[in-house]
């Protein structure tokens, strides 16, 4: 009989890229049964849509380039970015706005720079970022806690009826933005919707996100570096620049921990280890960066949230972080470190 | 016995271990081969050549290959029987590929050689045992089969503090080292007692992990009276690697491109101490080895104590192999091993462990996804690289960006190819690359051994040219001697010849000698220009050109004395002859330096010069052949006794010349070496045959002769001029090799040959001082 001449090593591990996938989805799910339990079936209409349109998306690229379509939608890549997208867009976004944004996703900020892999981007932050200066109006819209009715929903969805007045709001953050003649105390007096601390909605949603990253911190899917560095410096940032809670103020540490979509991004958006920096070290200053820069962006830009801006800004600066975070390797006396290095 | 401080490895992953598959019983001695294959390389190092022929008989233990290589290790035969064949066999590499090994027909007797076993080696000195030890083919039984006897001289700058023993064995699969401790812990410790005892070092470690309990216990019983740590350390892949376990056990890293005794550790495999104890103790060579039979493809997996040369496919039998259910054969262990495609192929001093897998156990690679940068590789590397970085240069082909990212220090220990979500065979792509870059390394020392040799052959043509224009010139002053001879007998007829103009022919003879030498002193001035800058180079133009201007004044008032002198015998005189000689000698040797000038930097000036230059020459010759063509007409029959002498002198000079390049030719053999050497017994025949018409010519000249003025000097100076290109020419060969960092024993031949063409010129130079 004939021997198979295969390479060392033989044995493998038994960790596929297909399961770092289903896992992070399965991470998801504490959150997406929070916003739910908030909005009804509007985050899982956004699901669907994106789902659908970002694996529509996927394989009509992957048959242009003539790529195994079947072999590459089984990865589960496609879905997360759908996926993440969906939560991150207001619940009941219209459906062409979801198809705009995962197309932008997908075909901009995957495919087109070779797929699965070799994106530099966070293709559903990119998505995101486009709809977001595009249409600055419909993603603001995001609806009351408890106040959208299915029908109305699907209607919104899908016909482009306007909401009725008082079921759309401004976040807590928009509020606090624009604020300047209430003190905090006077705001979270006035509305219930504002919650404990960031939000009624905000803190749940968040808290839920925080618990499905801790499992997929537990899983080992990723290395603690990238969101502790972030929500360590978000929280150095909103502690060092917290003026108190007068009518000018900046919000607490605690209000932007919780608030806007610091959790998913932390957990879900700044650990994706494609479009961010390799090496332990790196990812540690990935994750600060993107913490800094949130809490710049909401504080003193032009956006009330940020997440998705710091991300894709860190996202530049990446493979810089990575040259100069290269480890020292065994028996060497210093790490080979810059631009110049290899050259 | 204290407690051994261990420190964490860096990386490292936890695959499951599946030993409990094959230590579940004591080792089995598998049974005696009808055939024992015993190939001629199972070490690191230089492969042995056979001291014994097809049709010997041997005994068990007898010496079978040998090599005088310090890098080697002997190998014997593992038992009695007659050699049936020498020659390429099946052999357990990666490779595939067969090697020479012997091949012995065992007759069962299982006769042993005669053993000189040891009562107490501490009575035996050191360089005895460690002769010993390499007199019984030890070479390291844990994988990588590097001569033993070597590891264990270190140099004597380099004191060993600690030995280690490496019994982690953390391959998957592998139990050889766990039942070897289990079973024959006592031996082990004498055999460490050895060890300890030829490295005195402060320090002696025993490293086992602890998914071992019962060797572990059974080797702190062994030890209890000896002040050795047995240490237990994690189970953790690769703690056994050499480097990582010096890692965990001492906390230092072995420093990049050293090897661990340069830091005063010393590394040996459980099966290697063994070993050591069998030679030393016993006397017996390495011809057995325990080796582990696992896998579930294999009815009993076990470990047995087999004899090397034994094949594969018997061992395999032993234990219950199910040919149907057999899907991949390991050599080594499921993390670093190589798949064995031919199971005629023998066990070997390193061969650990045969992995008989089902296609469960080791299922064929899923197929390879892209990279998704997860950076799992990086956080199980024990190496502290960047394993997926690596990936992509290797992909890309960047040798520069591996060299940089350190893929030289990748041990392949396979941890990043485990852990990789997407399958990506990494280990492959870095042995590739580095095949590669190995190559190209290789390739580009070749170019630059090409390069140089290119140069040294411009240099020789140069210097050959050189020689065969003093030649030409000879051959010209030969040619004008002659003319002289026949004009002489021509006037003979006439009158009697002029003394004088023998006189003027032998100062045309030394101009001629001072006009090469002039040349030479040149060539000298030309090379420290070379080095030097401008401003000399321009000095010495001022002073060729006022040489130049000389010469030419020289030779204006030469040619007007000539021409007022025209009715005499003797056209020119001899002074008149001499300085027309010397100068236009030296404006020759103006010309060419300035045209040589001119090459280099091509200033108008220099254009400029050099017309004058040339122009001058030209005049200086014409002058000169005009007094030579009247002196010639004039002058006296040669001396045949002073040209006879110097046949002679140019004669001897062609064989030395023409020995030392065919001494060269031998010792190189390159194709223009031959044609030097052709071209040189061709002149020394046409100098011989010039001597013997000479020597005919003066015993038929009934005229004695009379002495001329300065016969010798002449022969002497082309001698001392050959000399001093020699050794010029020798210099340059050394320089060159010495810039190359050509090995020891060439440049030191090439000293010797420069050593010898300078004592030659030396010798010359005195002896023309002397003459002079």
């Amino acid at each position: 009989m004939t021997l198979p001449r295969i390479t060392s090593p033989h044995a493998t591990g038994a960790n596929r890229t297909q399961r770092v996938m289903l896992r992070v989805m399965a991470a998801t799910v504490p959150g997406i049964l929070t916003l739910c339990y908030f909005f009804g079936i509007g985050p899982l209409l956004n699901i669907a849509l994106a789902c659908s349109f970002a694996v529509l998306f996927e394989a009509l690229v992957l048959r242009l380039r003539k790529r195994p379509v079947g072999f590459f939608l089984k990865d589960g890549s496609v879905l997360v970015t759908g996926l993440l997208l969906a939560l991150a867009l207001p619940p009941y976004s219209p459906w062409w706005l979801i198809t705009v944004a995962t197309g932008f996703a997908v075909i901009f900020g995957k495919q087109l720079f070779g797929g699965l892999g070799q994106n530099p981007f966070n293709p559903a932050m990119l998505g995101y970022v486009v709809v977001l200066v595009s249409f600055p109006v419909d993603m603001t819209l995001w609806p009351a806690a408890h106040s959208i009715e299915t029908s109305a929903g699907l209607q919104h969805v899908f016909l482009g009826q306007a909401f009725p007045d008082g079921w759309s709001q401004a976040t807590v953050l928009d509020v606090l933005k624009n604020n300047n003649n209430l003190t905090l105390q006077e705001l979270w007096n006035n509305n219930p919707a504002y919650g404990l601390f960031a939000g009624y909605s905000s803190e749940w949603v968040n808290l839920a996100f925080l618990l499905g990253g801790l499992y997929l911190l537990r899983k080992k899917l990723f290395s603690w570096h990238a969101p502790v560095g972030m929500l360590i410096a978000l929280f150095i940032m909103s502690l060092l620049f917290w003026n108190g809670s007068g009518s000018d103020s900046n919000g607490s540490p605690l209000f932007h921990l919780l608030s806007g979509a610091t959790m998913l991004g932390a957990f879900f958006i700044v650990t994706d280890p494609v479009s961010s920096a390799t090496s332990v070290q790196g990812r540690l200053i990935f994750g600060a960066g993107v913490g800094v820069l949130i809490y710049v962006i909401r504080v003193w830009g032009g956006y009330p949230d940020a997440v998705a801006f710091a991300v894709l800004l860190m996202n530049l600066c990446a493979p810089t972080i990575d040259y100069f975070t290269r480890p020292r390797t065994y028996g060497h006396k210093a790490a080979k470190r810059g631009f110049k290095s290899g050259e | 016995m204290s407690t051994w401080l261990i420190h964490p490895l860096r990386g490292g992953i936890h695959p499951p271990d599946c030993k409990t598959l094959s230590n579940q019983q004591p080792i089995q001695r598998a049974p005696l081969p009808k055939q024992l294959i015993v190939p001629l390389l199972q070490h690191i190092g230089h492969i042995t050549q056979p001291v014994v022929k097809v049709g010997d008989y041997v005994y068990k233990g007898q010496l079978l290959a040998d090599s005088t290589a310090p890098l080697s290790a002997p190998v014997h035969a593992p038992s009695s029987g007659t050699i049936s064949f020498i020659g390429p066999q099946p052999y357990p590499h990666v490779s595939g590929e067969m090697l020479d090994a012997i091949v012995i027909d065992t007759d069962g007797l299982d006769a042993w050689c005669e053993l000189r076993p040891t009562a107490d080696f501490t009575k035996l000195a050191i360089p005895d045992l460690l002769d010993k030890i390499r007199q019984a083919g030890i070479s390291g039984l844990g994988g990588a089969g590097f001569p033993t006897s070597n590891k264990l001289s270190p140099r004597a700058d380099q004191p060993i503090s600690t030995l280690i023993i490496n019994g982690a064995e953390c391959e998957p699969y592998i139990t050889a080292d766990d039942v070897l401790m289990r079973e024959r812990a006592t031996e082990l410790i004498l055999g460490i007692d050895i060890l300890a005892h030829i490295l005195q070092p402060k320090n002696v470690l025993i490293a086992i992990e602890d998914n071992k309990p019962e060797a572990i216990s059974a080797m702190q019983q062994a030890a209890q009276a000896r002040d050795y740590h047995v240490v237990k350390i994690p189970t953790i892949y690769p703690s056994g690697g050499e480097r990582q376990l010096i890692q965990i056990l001492t906390g230092q890293e072995v420093r990049a491109g050293q090897i661990p005794a340069q830091q005063g550790i010393v590394c040996q495999n459980i099966g290697t101490v063994l070993a050591v104890h069998d030679a030393v103790i016993n006397g017996k060579p390495l011809i057995s080895r325990i080796t582990t039979l696992t896998g579930q493809a294999l009815q009993t997996p076990m470990n047995v104590e087999c004899l090397i040369g034994t094949p594969v496919h018997e061992l395999l039998a032993f234990a219950g192999l199910q040919n149907e259910h057999l899907s991949r054969l390991v050599a080594g262990g499921p993390m670093m091993g190589f798949t064995l495609i031919d199971t005629a192929a023998p066990v070997i001093k390193t061969s650990n462990c045969f992995l008989a897998a089902t296609a469960q156990e080791l299922p064929p690679p899923p197929p390879t996804m892209p990279c998704i940068r997860c950076g799992d590789c990086a956080e199980v590397c024990p190496a502290n690289l960047l394993p997926q970085q690596l990936h992509f240069y290797a992909l890309g082909n960047d040798h520069e960006q591996l060299e940089a990212h350190n893929l030289f220090d990748c041990i392949e220990c396979g941890a990043c190819a485990y852990v990789c979500p997407s399958s990506i065979p990494l280990v492959q792509y870095y042995r590739a690359a580095k095949a590669d870059m190995r190559e190209q390394e290789q390739k580009q020392v070749k170019a630059e051994h090409a390069k140089e040799r290119f140069e040294f052959r411009q240099e020789r043509l140069r210097l050959e040219e050189e020689r065969k224009e003093a030649a030409r010139k000879e051959r010209a002053e030969r040619l004008a001697r002659s003319k002289a001879k026949q004009a002489k007998k021509a006037e003979q007829n006439k009158s009697d010849g002029n003394s004088d103009s023998a006189a003027a022919q032998e100062e045309i003879k030394r101009l001629k000698i001072a006009s090469s030498m002039a040349q030479v002193a040149l060539r000298k001035a030309q090379k420290q220009f070379d080095e030097h800058g401008t401003d000399e180079l321009k000095a010495q133009v001022t002073q060729l050109s006022a040489a130049a201007e000389e010469a030419k004044q020289a030779l204006h008032k030469a040619t007007s004395k000539a021409e007022a002198t025209v009715p005499p015998k003797q056209g020119v005189t001899d002074d008149e002859l001499k300085r027309l000689k010397i100068t236009a000698s030296m404006a020759r040797v103006a010309l060419t330096k300035a045209q040589k000038q001119l090459e280099a930097h091509g200033t108008d000036e220099l254009k400029a010069q050099v017309e004058q230059l040339s122009k001058a020459a030209d005049e200086a010759k014409q002058a000169l052949d005009k007094a030579n063509e009247k002196a010639t007409v004039s002058a006296p029959q040669q001396s045949s006794a002073n040209e006879v002498k110097r046949l002679k002198i140019a004669a001897s000079m062609a064989r030395v010349a023409l020995t030392k390049a065919q001494k060269q030719l031998e010792a190189h053999g390159t194709d223009e070496l031959k044609a030097q050497v052709e071209q040189l017994s061709k002149a020394a025949d046409e100098a011989k045959q010039a001597l013997t018409a000479a020597t005919a010519r003066q015993a038929a000249d009934p005229k004695p002769t009379e002495k001329p003025a300065k016969p010798e000097p002449s022969a002497a100076e082309q001698a001392l001029k050959k000399a001093k290109i020699e050794a010029a020419m020798k210099r340059a060969a050394l320089r060159k090799a010495e810039r190359a960092q050509a090995d020891a024993s060439s440049i030191t031949a090439l000293q010797a040959e420069l050593a010898e063409a300078e004592q030659h010129l030396a010798k010359l130079n005195q002896s023309e001082t002397a003459d002079v």
